[in-house]
């Protein structure tokens, strides 16, 4: 496998891990935050903030999630699930833009 | 860092790791390198081989470009933690903070070149709007990028941009000056793994 593709493929490896190797949360709850999606209160603002506003995450989101049932492991598993996600989502992005933009040059202006 | 198992949850094997780079440096071991060891299994040792293929792999971008643009993804995410340890790094490696302060106030700044201020340029997007598009790549490649290097700088946005949403959520305490340095020196000498 080329190196390039090496990175890609630890990626992955990573996403396939937290979403469905054993966890304390369930493979459904741990999906739901790697997507950001489909989550019921408090959880979803924890989730969220994770997702699309890091910095804004305080100490309240965290206690209340824990306050509605959830252990800190199964905190730590779904925070871990939303940063994977997020940033999953953009490598895709990114890797399909690359696709996009080499593709478009054709064979006449391949180096 | 805000759940008491990250604080206190380790293995007495990790724990006595913890110790010892507490008495050899003087130091406590940053929370960035402690989280990895909290159930490694399901984080941590993939999160590490991950980070350090990106980081110190193949590339034809430079240790100090790879770390310059860990430190801008940070900034632009906002992440504290992150810009401090990503600049100390980046400008250890380049020999030249000046010029890491330079690019992280302003990316359109003279001392960074091309093909590497696009480059930063399409991360930023992609870490602010979530997406970039193919007109966005065409900008990096026709600045002189290879396909390889674009490949190989979204991996390092996706390292950071994980790295950085945990340090944020888990609430990673902020090192001193003296301790970002130490911490650069470290990651220059041993990288991620």
């Amino acid at each position: 496998m080329p190196d390039e593709d090496r990175k890609r493929a630890v990626h992955q490896a990573l996403v396939d891990r937290v979403l469905h190797g054993d966890g304390r949360a369930s493979a459904e709850l741990r999906a739901r935050a790697f997507r950001n999606e489909g989550l019921a209160p408090p959880l979803d603002a924890l989730i969220g903030k994770v997702a699309d506003s890091p910095a804004q995450v305080t100490e309240a989101d965290l206690a209340a999630a824990k306050a509605s049932g959830c252990t800190e492991d199964q905190l730590f598993e779904l925070v871990v699930c939303a940063a994977v996600g997020r940033s999953s989502r953009m490598y895709e992005a990114g890797l399909a833009a690359l696709a996009e933009a080499t593709a478009e040059e054709g064979p006449d202006h391949a180096p | 860092m805000r759940l008491d198992v990250l604080n206190r949850g380790y293995r007495p094997g990790a724990r006595l790791l913890f110790a010892a780079v507490r008495l050899f440096s003087g130091r406590p071991l940053p929370d960035a390198a402690k989280l990895t060891f909290y159930r490694p299994d399901f984080y941590g040792a993939l999160a590490k081989e991950f980070t350090h293929e990106a980081m110190r792999g193949p590339s034809a971008w430079s240790v100090g470009d790879r770390e310059l643009m860990a430190a801008y993804v940070s900034k632009v995410n906002g992440s504290a933690f992150c810009v401090g340890a990503h600049t100390a790094t980046a400008a250890q490696a380049y020999g030249d903070a000046p010029r890491v302060a330079a690019v992280l106030a302003d990316v359109e700044a003279p001392p960074v070149e091309e093909p590497l201020r696009a480059t930063l340029r399409m991360l930023g997007r992609l870490t602010r709007d979530g997406e970039v598009g193919a007109g966005d790549v065409r900008e990096v490649l026709a600045a002189g990028a290879t396909p390889e290097q674009v490949r190989d700088a979204l991996a390092v946005c996706a390292a950071f941009n994980t790295t950085g949403r945990l340090a944020d959520a888990f609430g990673f305490e902020l090192l001193s000056p003296e301790g970002y340095a130490a911490g650069a020196k470290f990651l220059l000498k041993r990288g991620y793994r």
